[in-house]
């Protein structure tokens, strides 16, 4: 078996981050009743953004900044389909995906002349050291521990976290109670797409330093995976995330080695998920109406 | 919820198309090509040649086969989101048989890894179904899971046990030239169309034709067809009437998968006579793109995957040919193709409801 060691750590901890970031993002939006498959696409977007901005500024920070910014507006077509045009959650999601798939390496190529990836960052976001905790970490994964307790006082502290809430329990009854349930959906989304597009800026200028075709990888779904471990709420997205971050080191740390195929430890957070939907490891409730059509006009039945 | 008059069903779809070829257009000049000629490019690519429509279709084939799978578990009220997996499992057991099974003769080995394919693509669809079916799990997260796990396990297969011996990419040996499916150029030879052999295009699409048939068949004209269809409708009517809710689930899935599956046999048996690993560019996700387009009818996903395979061989040589416009376009015209007839699909059946002010219905 291998020694746990610091570097172990370290790594496991440097890769929940942009899960982290991404799976609170989730937790907005699924709370709101608002189903999002896109965390992996909004984390794309945010990626390529961060490096592009980057490139184009030369200031990382800048590149944080677009990839919040373009996660919102990316987010924000999802929220007009759902919220507006009543469209399918899922089907949304998946279109938000297959664009993020193509628009970035497309931007890449159509300016920066590669077949999808861009051109390496000069100053990559660097690391701040706490000295007093003997941390040294990029500054998106303190943010993305600080994204924890922002999510649980936003959500399950706030007026608005009960009106989101009772958004994605039961939009009809918040309705009628004078929630403006539409408002509070565009809110969650566009948090969500906030949240993901920094997840995806961590991945390209963070801890990397330029953006790859495809760079997230599944992380997204990953991270939507960890949201439902943790059972839709902010400490238990941030355990799973870590969890799964460690998966990920670990598995990386198997490559090689021989013992244990690193694909199926890879796997595991994928089984575990699964698992916990059964209600093996206990049971998983998403918010009610998560996924449901709502339309204003109609009652709950659709009359 | 009233239903929607036949030229609707089909107006959506062409302005979905219209709109994203329109915002493609537009994004072609933002980046300084010109438009109508990436479109003329785009265009003769995909059809002007009898090589290029070959290619058009050969992309198109995968498409065809998921568009069906998901369209198939969409009448059924599932969402398929898993045909990715399922298609991935199916492929390396396809690899698998093409060279284990060597032993039989071309006439029974090409049906059977045909049956263990679909098979395959069944049992991994099966799954979710029964979890649905059985703890209420709803599909679309367990798909997704599924998908993950079977990319890992292949992955884990192709690159340790099954690697071919001394090869540095993930890959398996060749399957037996009695798992061969005729490509085109063998085909149309004896009908004096000369194509060479090197074009990818294969019996497999014949194949895509006829599932196309079937799957309207089972659809509509069969019983299992029907309680699928009312499953998917209205499953409490169903139930109340009869239906056996967990049966119609658990069929719609399979039925699924195995369509999906068939992708293998394009890709294993018809082109490249081994499991490779990561040949799809996420033909399970573009089916979903491609059934919505398709209205969940056999012959809209026919033309909706044929409409889509003419952008994948036109977005090649439009990358090639062009400057700054890269094959990534196409992925970009699909997404927004969805995003608009996911906006308009509600539409359809809005426009025709009257509304009520006052007191609404008591329920």
């Amino acid at each position: 078996m291998l020694t746990m060691d610091f570097g172990l750590i370290n790594s496991g901890i440097r890769l929940a981050a942009p899960l982290t970031l991404a799976a609170i993002g989730g937790l907005f939006c699924e709370r709101s009743g608002i189903v999002n498959i896109a965390l992996e696409g909004l984390m794309l977007a945010g990626a390529f953004a961060a490096a592009a901005a980057t490139l184009w500024s030369g200031n990382p920070w800048f590149g944080v900044l677009m990839a919040a910014v373009t996660g919102a507006v990316v987010a924000l077509v999802h929220g007009v389909v759902c919220i507006k045009f009543k469209g399918n959650h899922i089907v949304s999601g998946i279109a938000i995906n297959i664009l993020a798939m193509g628009a970035p390496p497309f931007i890449a190529g159509a300016f920066f002349g590669t077949t999808g990836s861009t051109p390496d960052v000069a100053r990559s976001l660097g690391t701040w050291k706490i000295g007093w905790l003997g941390m040294e970490y990029s500054p998106l994964v303190y943010l993305s521990w600080l994204a924890v307790p922002f999510a649980y006082v936003l959500v399950f502290r706030t007026r608005f976290g009960l009106r989101l809430r009772a958004a994605g329990e039961n939009p009809w009854a918040a309705e009628a109670a004078g929630v403006n349930v539409g408002k509070v959906r565009y809110i969650a989304v566009l948090l969500s797409g906030v949240f993901a597009g920094l997840g995806g800026a961590f991945l390209s200028i963070g801890y990397g330093t330029s953006f790859v075709r495809n760079m997230t990888a599944g992380r997204g779904f990953l991270a939507l995976a960890a949201l439902i471990f943790g059972r839709w709420t902010p400490v238990g997205a941030f355990l799973g995330c870590l969890l799964f971050g460690f998966f990920d080191a670990f598995q990386i740390r198997l490559q090689g080695v021989g013992r244990i195929p690193p694909q199926f430890v890879q796997m595991i957070p994928y089984v575990v998920t699964m698992l916990v939907l059964v209600g093996f490891v206990g049971r998983a409730r998403p918010p009610a109406a998560l996924g449901k059509i709502y339309d204003r006009e109609l009652s709950s039945t659709g009359a | 919820m009233t239903k929607p008059t036949n030229i609707r069903v089909v107006l959506i779809p062409i302005l979905g198309i219209v709109i994203g070829i329109g915002l493609g257009a537009v994004i072609v000049r933002a980046i300084g090509e010109s438009p109508l000629e990436t479109g003329r490019l785009l265009f003769t690519s995909a059809f002007g040649s009898a090589k290029g429509r070959s290619h058009t279709l050969f992309y198109a084939t995968p498409l065809i086969f998921t568009g069906l799978a998901v369209a198939v578990g969409f009448r059924g009220g599932l969402f398929n989101i898993g045909a990715e997996g399922q298609l991935i499992l199916a492929a390396f057991v396809t690899a698998l048989a093409g060279i284990k099974l060597s032993f039989m003769p071309a006439w029974a080995l090409v049906p059977a890894c045909m049956l263990l394919a679909a098979a395959a693509g069944a049992a991994w669809a099966i799954i979710p179904a029964v979890l649905k079916v059985r703890f209420g799990v709803h599909e679309v997260i367990n798909t997704i899971m599924m998908n993950f796990i079977a990319i890992g396990i292949v992955n884990y297969l192709v690159t340790g046990p099954f690697l071919a011996p001394g090869d540095q990419i993930p890959e398996t040996a060749l399957i037996a030239e009695a798992a061969h499916i005729p490509r085109a150029a063998r085909l149309l030879a004896p009908f004096g169309v000369t194509l060479p052999s090197s074009v990818p295009l294969n019996a497999s699409f014949l194949l895509a034709i006829a599932a196309c048939c079937l799957v309207y068949v089972f659809l509509f004209r069969t019983k299992w067809g029907f309680e699928i269809r009312a499953v998917g409708l209205n499953p409490s009517a169903a139930r109340a009437a009869g239906i056996s809710v967990a049966k119609s689930i658990i069929l719609a899935m399979g039925v699924s998968g195995a369509l999906a599956a068939m992708v293998a046999i394009n890709e294993v048996m018809g082109y490249r006579y081994r499991y490779y690993d990561g040949f799809s560019p996420g033909y399970g996700f573009l089916g979903i793109a491609v059934a919505l387009l398709g209205r969940n009818h056999p012959f809209g996903v026919l033309c909706a995957a044929l409409l889509f395979g003419a952008l994948v061989q036109g977005g090649l040589t439009v990358d090639m040919l062009t400057e700054r416009v890269s094959k990534d376009i196409v992925y970009v015209v699909q997404g927004i193709i969805i995003v608009a007839v996911a906006s308009g699909a509600v539409l359809i059946h809005r426009r025709s409801r009257v509304k009520t002010r006052g007191v609404e219905n008591v329920d």
